[in-house]
């Protein structure tokens, strides 16, 4: 949406008031975090996608490519709904994600890998990243959360000063509906 | 002077910024002595609504006292009158403003060009909303520019008091004219989608208007219990069939006259699979608005019903069920509420006792809070419904 305002070259006019101080904003700090992990995931989801062999060379997971690209579509989904307003889905998707990068790393850590000291490296940067995750998810999860209980019951604002009762039907006394908002009329003329 | 100012999607922070000067004869500058966050609010905040600049600044529900007044105002205006400023900017002269039309203004928006190429003919200039609307900045700081200000104003009495008066600027007359739009019969069931600050003042029109049973649709208990003690019966979406309860209470026949006062951020819920749908093609831009209570509200109107739309929508809507609401014989009325159309008469029945639509207000605040509560009404929590803040 910004880049359509770029786009269309639109300015602020002369006069307005222009911003002097910044203040503190509406963005706490699990939004900050969240937005980070969604840029994170994006650069992250592009490599996957476009460089799906860097990565299986390093952790000597050479043939499976195909299933680094898919990953990096995934990667991307993370990326994008975490970056949305739904940005609790978004970090709880990542944690997903990441129970599902661990278990493609497993194969890799067998000795028979020569590059299995590589993936013991991945595998310890998943598990930091999955713990960094689930803190996130939980921050921000708790900082938009609705609690289910505690509501305040507003039943008595009626917003009818004379009663509810009373206001049925009061206006109708006196308030003539205007030509351009009337309903067809019920009966059509020369039909009843 | 301090006030709440757009810097992206969700960051909305109490900036201090440059004090609004008279730009132009028919120019009013305001002390503003309250303001309010509304849902349209929360669409700019979500960063649904196109052509929003960084160093915007928020509010189109506001009041105060006159400071200033530009030459061409002052037989209209004088400097200590108190007023409340209407959300729509109006010229009072053009053919739209003489019709009554005052949402689709003629003369007061500033961005002609931009709004014509994306809505083929520009609407009218708004207050704190996007630059295809004119991009004024807004109410939620200490100070307004009014531009035009001899017509763009309600004068209202010091016997009431702020809370009282401050919603004839905006959701007071939206909730009337989405009943009025129905023009309501005795007989007619009036089923209303969304009890926010819209759908309650919607409810209290339609009871005023005189339907025989007014119906409240939300999920959110504070919500529907203010929505029953204004006279509704309620529905909670997620707890029973909407389509269903709304045909049990109208023998079979659906609702004659429905009002939508959501707009286009209608929940996403697993048991609306089509909202997954929307938000899914939302968040990749294939589709701007989630329509879902739309096509709920085409579904279940009765024949020859009338759909009534105060809840924004923004640019394009998928899926909407043209061939029901054709094969039905639908009337649909929407539209930016034309304020001024109806605010004398609306002020006429708060201070006859008709109705004090300050039973809406949940939360009193510093315009500091503000950023704050943007977060809380948004996510509906500390059982808020509507938020004031005072500069
Ligand atoms: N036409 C105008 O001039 C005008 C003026 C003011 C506000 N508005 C619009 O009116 C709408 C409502 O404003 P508000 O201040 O009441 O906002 P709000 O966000 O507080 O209220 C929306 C309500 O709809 C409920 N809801 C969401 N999905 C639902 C569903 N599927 N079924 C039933 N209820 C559902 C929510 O729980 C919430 O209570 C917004 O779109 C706003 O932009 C229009
Ligand atoms: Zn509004
Ligand atoms: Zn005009």
């Amino acid at each position: 949406m910004i880049a359509f305002s770029r786009l269309s070259g639109i300015a602020r006019s002369k006069g307005d008031p222009k911003v002097l101080r910044t203040g503190p904003s509406s963005l706490g700090g699990a939004d900050r975090l969240a937005r980070g992990l969604g840029w994170f995931s994006i650069g992250l989801g592009l490599t996957e996608l476009l460089a799906p062999r860097l990565i299986t060379r390093a952790v000597g997971l050479r043939g499976r490519e195909g299933l680094v690209r898919a990953f990096g579509v995934r990667e991307l989904g993370h990326g994008v709904l975490s970056l949305s307003v739904d940005k609790q889905a978004g970090l709880w998707s990542r944690v997903a994600g990441d129970v599902l990068d661990i278990v493609a790393v497993l194969p890799a850590l067998s000795p028979a890998n020569r590059k299995h000291g590589n993936a013991e490296l991945a595998l310890i940067m998943l598990l930091g990243v999955t713990v960094l995750d689930v803190l996130a998810a939980q921050g921000v999860s708790a900082r938009h959360r609705r609690p289910p209980t505690g509501w305040r019951s507003y039943s008595d604002r009626s917003g009818f000063p004379q009663g509810a009762e009373r206001a049925r039907g009061a206006a109708r006394r006196d308030f003539q509906t205007a030509s351009d908002t009337q309903a067809p009329p019920a009966i059509a003329p020369g039909v009843a | 002077m301090k006030a709440l100012v757009w810097h992206g999607k969700e960051d909305i922070r109490c900036d201090q910024v440059s004090d609004p000067e008279i730009e132009d004869p028919r120019d009013a500058i305001v002390k503003v002595t309250s303001c309010a966050i509304c849902g349209s609010d929360l669409h700019l905040f979500h960063n649904f609504i196109p052509a929003m600049l960084p160093g915007d600044i928020m509010g189109h529900e506001m009041m105060g006292e006159v400071m200033e007044v530009g030459s061409a105002a002052k037989g209209k205006l004088k400097v200590g009158d108190r007023i409340v400023v209407p959300f729509t900017i109006i010229c009072g002269e053009c053919d739209q403003c003489k019709r009554g039309n005052f949402s689709v203004c003629e003369r007061t928006n500033r961005k002609k060009e931009l709004a014509s190429k994306v809505f083929g003919h520009p609407t009218a200039g708004l207050f704190g909303y996007t630059h295809l609307t004119g991009g004024y900045p807004g109410g939620q700081a200490e100070y307004l520019r009014v531009p035009f200000a001899d017509a763009t104003h309600i004068k209202v009495p010091d016997s009431l008091k702020d809370e009282q008066v401050l919603f004839l600027g905006d959701i007071f007359p939206t909730g009337w004219q989405a009943a009025v739009q129905c023009d309501i019969e005795p007989t007619d069931t009036v089923a209303i989608w969304g009890c926010g600050p819209v759908g309650q003042m919607a409810i209290r029109s339609a009871v005023l208007l005189g339907a025989k049973q007014v119906v409240a649709i939300d999920c959110i208990p504070e919500r529907l219990s203010m929505a029953e003690a204004g006279g509704a019966i309620t529905i909670n979406f997620e707890e029973e069939s909407v389509v269903g309860r709304l045909n049990d209470l109208t023998s079979g026949k659906g609702p004659e006259k429905c009002i939508d006062a959501i707009g286009l951020e209608a929940h996403v819920t697993p048991t609306q699979p089509d909202t997954l749908l929307d938000r899914a093609k939302q968040m990749v831009m294939l589709e701007s608005d989630r329509p879902h209570v739309l096509r709920e509200m085409i579904y279940v109107c009765r024949t020859a019903g009338t759909i009534s739309i105060p809840g924004v929508y923004g640019g394009l809507v998928d899926k909407f069920p043209m061939g029901l609401a054709m094969n039905k014989g639908l009337t649909f009325r929407m539209g930016q509420t034309h304020v001024n159309r109806w605010t004398d008469d609306l002020l006429r029945r708060i201070e006859e006792g008709q109705i004090d639509p300050s039973f809406v207000i949940t939360h009193t605040v510093r315009l500091e809070d503000g950023p704050e509560m943007y977060k809380v009404f948004r996510d509906k929590q500390d059982s808020c419904v509507k938020v004031v803040l005072k500069p």
